[in-house]
């Protein structure tokens, strides 16, 4: 049945959680201040928190499904913090991969480790087959010798390996790029520095260098070498994992907009212009009519997210739709975030307040995990039903 | 519970109506925006589908189908789909049922339901919209003051759907006593009464299909009787929200019609060598036309789920009606702009949709569900 209230199971869990956030807000402008440092992991104000997954003990038939819930629940606790928030889990993107592709004795070895992933080049980001690190076996000693740089590698500086993509052969293209797994301490991998960013500045963020990195011949993830010939089915493969965490990003991007949305929504109150919504659009004071105009984009772009889930929850193809819910969170938290700081005036970009952090922190959302434009390509692509050589 | 799935009945009646809406309002949209009529025999083959009675009372002669305002507008979509104008007039005669069916007293039920679960169509309609610049549901000119046990109306009303045939009007006006929603008061009105006059079919931008009309009450006095829910009254909060939740929800249909116009469109036409579809200006204006009809239909889902629930669906179904205006226009205007020098001409329906988006989303009143 087509539904969208909440159920009160729901709604407990999503208090719990935007509870536990709002602690976290407090440490927010100090993480953001102190960009070198790493938000912890646990705060003693907020220990007291049920760990979200018991959360999750008595669901009914009729409550929401878990992969909406946790679509909720990342917007949650970004509308507290996106940096400073309570068990992020310790896996890292690269441990998705690790499940997707790893041979199930690489699965036993890494499992338990924390793993970032390293796709991004600084001359390469949004066109991956362009990937220049390479991998070169030396069949002397059965290693892979490594050479390239990453760059915004997320947990980059407190994981403790990272899947690396590198090139067996470059006039290969997308066929030729392998994934390797690289521990920290090998001779020749260095983490040359934390990013310095425009917005979730304390978030671990690294840039690496590889040099003559020497790796096991067995820490080809998946275990594959050769380079088959014109599928590039492996390479659809890693791109498929986008299909939960694009929503997921653009879900995390909406909860700070959120956060945007309810400061505004409680400082025009204070200035005396109370957001109501019976009468019509035209009846209503500009900066009102405003703050519906962005109210509606950040309810569009979550129920996006949400459509995208249910998809996946239901078992059901969504490749279209987390592209959507990508696309449209994307535009969205920039447009709440920037048009917020327009309603509310030079008060604003103060820094004794969080908006000024909130525009810059969502400002990634669009670009992060496929930008809006690779996302519009997919989209554009599957509806005039065009492969990649037919609409470039 | 958040859900996306509509129930089995439900994606049966979406099927149908698509059909329906391909095969006998797309093919004659055309021609009743050009004669700015529709035909009788359109109406009653709309009528066939049951579309207001299926949800009335089966005690009333009804269909006893539950009151569903999420199946309402999946079939709204569809219709508009096919065609906004022909999809307004199809649901007119329910702007006056289902209000008497939510709102009414046993015996408004009972005297005016059983008009609607005939074999002939029935037209009726509602009045809400008034003449003059910014028009404002919270502030309605037309007056209904007491008098005697009755009361006395008086005020003008415009864009009145089927008014060129409805038999009875369901006029909303201010009852002086009270602001706000509560202030609202509906009543209904006779086509014969004393004091109503009913101005020629109005001649409008766009919706040209559905023929409307302005109402002029010169003092019509009006029983108690014909006080919508009697001393209770109405609950106006709700009646608006649906009738904009009803209008994203045409504008949902409509859009989803620009985006499958355009596709084949611009997968055709060719410019500098290729498809201009294969042309990333192009393309990157449908996908966003895809992405945004998503948009719009959810947040119109959001507004008639909380209405199927019996909550308070104002906010809801403002943001629907405002982002749907807004957007709806956006992809109408590209859908123009797609089309080209074809976009401007009436051989193709794009430039009549262009001229219904900007109709619809200043509307209110002229679709339910």
């Amino acid at each position: 049945m087509i539904d969208f209230v909440l159920t009160e199971n729901d709604q407990k869990i999503l208090d719990s959680v935007r509870a536990e956030a709002l602690v976290c807000r407090k440490y927010a402008r100090y993480y953001d201040e102190h960009e070198d440092e790493f938000a912890p992991d646990e705060l003693e104000e907020a220990k007291d928190f049920p760990p979200t997954m018991s959360l999750f003990g008595n669901r009914k038939d009729d409550d929401t499904s878990v992969a909406i819930m946790s679509m909720l629940l990342s917007a949650g606790q970004c509308w507290g913090d996106y940096t400073v928030r309570m068990r992020r889990g310790s896996g890292g993107l690269g441990n998705a991969a690790l499940r997707a592709a790893g041979t199930p004795e690489q699965v036993e070895k890494w499992g338990d480790t924390t793993l970032a992933m390293a796709i991004t080049e600084p001359g390469c980001g949004s066109d991956p087959s362009q990937v220049q690190t390479t991998a070169v076996l030396d069949e002397a000693t059965d290693e892979w010798v490594i050479n390239g740089e990453k760059i915004f590698v997320t947990t980059g500086c407190r994981c403790d390996g990272v899947v690396v993509w590198a090139t067996l052969d470059r006039a290969a293209g997308r066929a030729g790029i392998k994934s390797f797994v690289i521990e920290k301490g090998i001779p020749g991998f260095e983490v040359t520095h934390k990013e310095k960013k425009l917005g979730i500045r304390a978030d671990d963020t690294a840039a690496m260098v590889f040099t003559d990195c020497r790796i096991p011949r067995s820490n080809l993830l998946g275990g594959k070498e050769e380079i088959p010939k014109a599928s590039s089915g492996g390479f659809r493969g890693v791109m498929k994992t986008f299909n939960m965490t694009r929503p997921a990003v653009a879900a995390i991007g909406l909860g700070i907009a959120e956060a945007a949305l309810d400061f505004t929504r409680e400082h025009l109150k204070e200035a005396g212009f109370e957001v109501e919504y019976g009468g019509s659009l035209q009846s209503q004071p500009a900066v009102v009519q405003k703050f519906h105009e962005l109210e509606g984009l950040y309810e569009a772009a979550m129920l996006t997210v949400m459509n995208a889930a249910w998809l996946s929850g239901e078992g059901k193809p969504n490749n279209v739709e987390a592209s959507i819910a990508k696309a449209k969170g994307g535009s969205s938290v920039r447009q709440i975030t920037q048009g917020c700081i327009e309603i509310l005036g030079p008060m604003a970009v103060s820094r004794e307040h969080l908006l000024e952090k909130w525009f810059r922190d969502v400002r990634i959302t669009d670009i992060y995990e496929g930008t809006g434009q690779v996302q519009n390509l997919i989209i554009a692509r599957n509806i005039l039903e065009y492969d990649r050589t037919e609409l470039k | 519970m958040i859900s996306f799935g509509p129930n089995e009945e439900q994606e049966i009646v979406r099927d149908a109506m698509r059909e329906f809406a391909e095969q006998a309002l797309r093919t004659v949209g055309r021609e009743c925006d050009e004669s700015a009529s529709v035909p009788d025999d359109l109406l009653q083959q709309v009528w066939e589908l049951g579309l207001t009675a299926t949800q009335i009372p089966e005690e009333y002669g009804g269909g006893g189908e539950d009151r569903s305002p999420i199946t309402n507008i999946l079939v709204l979509e569809e219709l508009a789909y096919g065609d906004a104008s022909l999809a307004a007039a199809a649901v007119t005669p329910s702007l006056f049922a289902n209000a008497v069916l939510d709102y009414g007293t046993e015996e408004q039920k009972a005297q005016y339901l059983p008009l609607f679960t005939g074999e002939k169509f029935h037209a009726a309609s509602l009045a809400m919209v008034e003449p003059g610049a910014l028009f404002d549901v919270l502030n309605l000119r037309t007056k209904a003051e007491p008098k005697g046990d009755g009361f006395v109306l008086s005020g003008q009303k415009s864009f009145v759907p089927l008014g060129d045939r409805a038999q009875h009007f369901l006029v909303l006006a201010h009852n002086t006593a009270q602001d706000g929603f509560e202030g609202i008061e509906a009543f209904i009105v006779p086509r014969d009464t004393k004091g109503l006059t009913i101005s020629e079919p109005e001649k409008n931008l766009g919706l040209k299909g559905l023929p409307t009309v302005g109402l002029t009450l010169d003092r019509v006095e009006v029983a108690a009787a014909e006080r919508l829910g009697g001393e209770a009254g109405i609950d106006a909060r709700r009646l608006v929200a649906a009738s904009r939740t009803a209008i994203g929800a045409v504008l949902v249909g409509m859009s989803r019609a620009v985006l499958e116009y355009a596709i084949p469109y611009a997968k055709d036409r060719e410019a500098f060598g290729e498809a201009i579809a294969k042309k990333q200006a192009i393309a990157f204006m449908l996908s966003d036309m895809r992405i945004e009809v998503d948009s719009m239909r959810w947040l119109v889902w959001k507004a008639a789920s909380e209405l199927e629930h019996g909550l308070d669906a104002t906010r809801s179904a403002h943001l629907a009606r405002v982002y749907c205006a807004r957007e709806g226009m956006r992809i109408a205007d590209n859908g123009v702009q797609v089309l080209g020098g074809h976009g401007f001409i009436r051989e193709h329906p794009v430039e009549m949709w262009y001229r219904n988006a900007r109709t619809l989303g200043v509307l209110e009143g002229s679709v339910t569900c």
